[in-house]
């Protein structure tokens, strides 16, 4: 028997090996997208669970359907929805060219370093990304109070007299995002830059062309692989992201996933909130699909 | 002209690193104030560590959040390694399309929304089988298990593309059956794939706020979930306390997993030199 089992394991391994994970993401990543788009559907009704169901028997032989856009529309209608999503769109962005500019000449000079310097200054890009991201973001929230560290300093030197209100803004927002999301930007530029051939540098500089013009035709080009993964690793969490707009932007900052957030725990209004996910989803496939497709010939090559 | 630029270059550097420590420096700093009101200093303590230890919430916070990692990494670092063996090895097979995507989208996807669709489903199922009966340890462990093996997978697939097929090859044309070269030749050489993928997972699991707000149930309080509960409100000391204990717990383990990997690096270079030079 046993060897029988052996022989089966033998000849059927793949299937099992693909099978396992597949089943796994199957239940528990495809399948509640279809209840969320299902729920999106839905009336929203004041019962447990808050919303009615889509197809109800109402006798024997009938079935009622209660398929709504309503919730789309509500979103739709209400500018409030509309103006979370472009303000969550162009906070994103702005932290994502933020983030590009600050981090493009720091990973630019770690593959420059020597080796040894190379590894200590990479293992501290690394670290922040191990330790915990809800307390790195408190950490702004004593730098940026109106009793806070950097009003403090600012009156203690006598550049101002008043505190300047930082947290709670906008501004706020855009630091924990910069912050936070800045090794996820380095990380792949770095992994690109450090493929650059250094010889077609060497090139260039004989052949005359000065430096910046080195790096804007030579440098600029063929690290855009880098920069497009670094941005869409960035523009895509920070898009959706709940915590830094919740700590650092208090109330005054809207943006969707805390608008998600809010309406399905405070309003329980769960028909509404997997219609802001749907709305949030669709926006974002494009450049999720980029991502996939820059991953997937990645790993081909 | 080159220095005028490698100047700019340092200047950058030291500059983002100062952006990316200051921050956690002062945490640390501000931990051991004696005043209250966290950034304004009154003198040294540790009375807050004491707090810190006396709660009873943060105790039972640490020991869910452990046990939910614990078991999310071990669970993450199988299913993404057979993920990853998968996706490197078995070249096309019905669905890798549908496979891939499932496998790299929960690495973008935002949080709220794998969350919210979790929660919704485990409500669904509880309506239909029973299943879960309450939320907590097992809904937060399957939600981290879903997200984590992904990134696993992503490690694993770098790791398998990167050594080749040479040793694997060379077994089976030495008789052994595949499923022999996969247990004896492939996954010892994945471990340390597999290792560095269970820590990070352990480590996302730890670090999840998100989606473990959404998918635990009443009184079952993760870490973060405790501390954000605190800090919503304001700074509260006893979290720079705690704040400290992890940055200092984290910052020897990656310093000591760093100094591992740059001692093996260099023994590898030292062997292909020997190897070279024969």
């Amino acid at each position: 028997m046993w060897r029988r089992l052996g022989e089966q394991l033998q000849s059927g391994w793949k299937v099992i090996v693909v099978l396992i994970p597949f089943i796994w993401l199957l239940l528990f990543f495809l399948a509640p997208f279809f209840m969320v788009l299902k729920i999106s559907l839905a009336e929203s009704v004041i019962a447990s669970p808050p919303f009615k169901p889509l197809l109800q028997w109402v006798s024997d032989s009938a079935v009622s359907i209660n398929i709504v856009f309503d919730n789309f529309l509500f979103i739709w209608e209400d500018s409030l929805y509309l103006d979370t999503y472009l303000n969550s769109i162009k906070i994103s962005l702005i932290s994502t060219i933020l983030c590009l500019i600050i981090g493009y000449p720091i990973a630019y000079a770690i593959v420059r370093a020597t080796p040894t310097a190379k590894n200590v200054f990479l293992l501290m890009v690394i670290l922040p990304f191990w330790t915990s991201f809800l307390l790195r973001v408190y950490a702004w929230m004593g730098l940026l109070a109106d009793q806070g560290t950097i009003n403090n300093l600012l009156i203690w030197l006598g550049i101002i007299d008043e505190p300047i209100r930082m947290l709670y803004t906008e501004f706020a927002v855009y630091v924990g995002i910069v912050y936070t999301y800045l090794p996820f930007m380095i990380l792949p530029l770095y992994a690109n830059m450090e493929k650059l051939d250094i010889n077609l540098l060497e090139a260039a500089a004989d052949l005359g062309a000065k430096p910046m013009m080195t790096f804007l035709t030579v440098t600029l080009p063929l690290t855009v692989p880098g920069i497009i993964a670094g941005s869409l690793l960035v523009f895509i969490p920070a898009t959706g992201e709940y915590v830094i707009p919740d700590l650092l932007g208090g109330g005054n900052v809207l943006m969707i996933g805390r608008v998600l957030y809010s309406e399905f725990n405070a309003n329980t209004d769960w028909p509404v909130a997997s219609a802001v996910a749907i709305v949030l989803l669709f926006l974002l496939v494009l450049p999720m699909m980029l991502y996939q497709h820059i991953q997937s010939r990645e790993s081909e090559s | 002209m080159a220095k005028k630029r490698s100047t700019f270059l340092l200047t950058m550097l030291s500059f983002g690193m100062a952006f990316l420590y200051i921050p956690m420096i002062l945490l640390i700093i501000y931990s051991f104030n004696k005043n209250k009101i966290v950034p304004i200093w009154g003198g040294f303590s540790t009375k807050w560590y004491k707090v810190l230890f006396e709660s009873e919430e943060i105790w039972q916070a640490t020991a869910l959040s452990l046990k939910i990692a614990l078991v999310n990494a071990t669970f993450a670092m199988l299913l993404g390694t057979l993920a990853g063996l998968a996706l490197v090895r078995f070249g096309r097979f019905k669905g890798r399309t549908v496979f891939t995507g499932m496998i790299t989208a929960p690495l973008v996807m935002p949080e709220v929304i794998t969350g919210l669709s979790l929660l919704l489903l485990f409500i669904t199922m509880q309506d239909l089988i029973g299943w879960p009966a309450q939320r907590g340890f097992t809904t937060i462990t399957i939600a981290h298990i879903t997200f984590s093996m992904a990134y696993v997978a992503v490690i694993i697939q770098s790791r398998l593309a990167g050594m080749g097929q040479d040793l694997e090859e060379a077994a089976q044309d030495l008789g052994a059956k595949p499923f022999r070269v996969l247990l004896d030749i492939t996954f010892p050489l994945l471990a340390p794939g597999m290792l560095a993928g269970w820590l990070l997972a352990f480590t996302l699991s730890l670090d999840d706020l998100v989606i473990a707000s959404f998918t635990t149930g009443p009184g079952s309080n993760t870490l973060p979930i405790l501390i954000y509960s605190r800090v919503r409100l304001g700074l509260k000391p006893d979290i720079n306390a705690l704040a400290t204990i992890i940055i200092v717990a984290v910052t020897i383990g990656v310093v000591i997993f760093g100094w591992l990997m740059l001692r093996q690096q260099k023994q590898r270079e030292r062997d292909m030199h020997m190897a070279g030079q024969d």
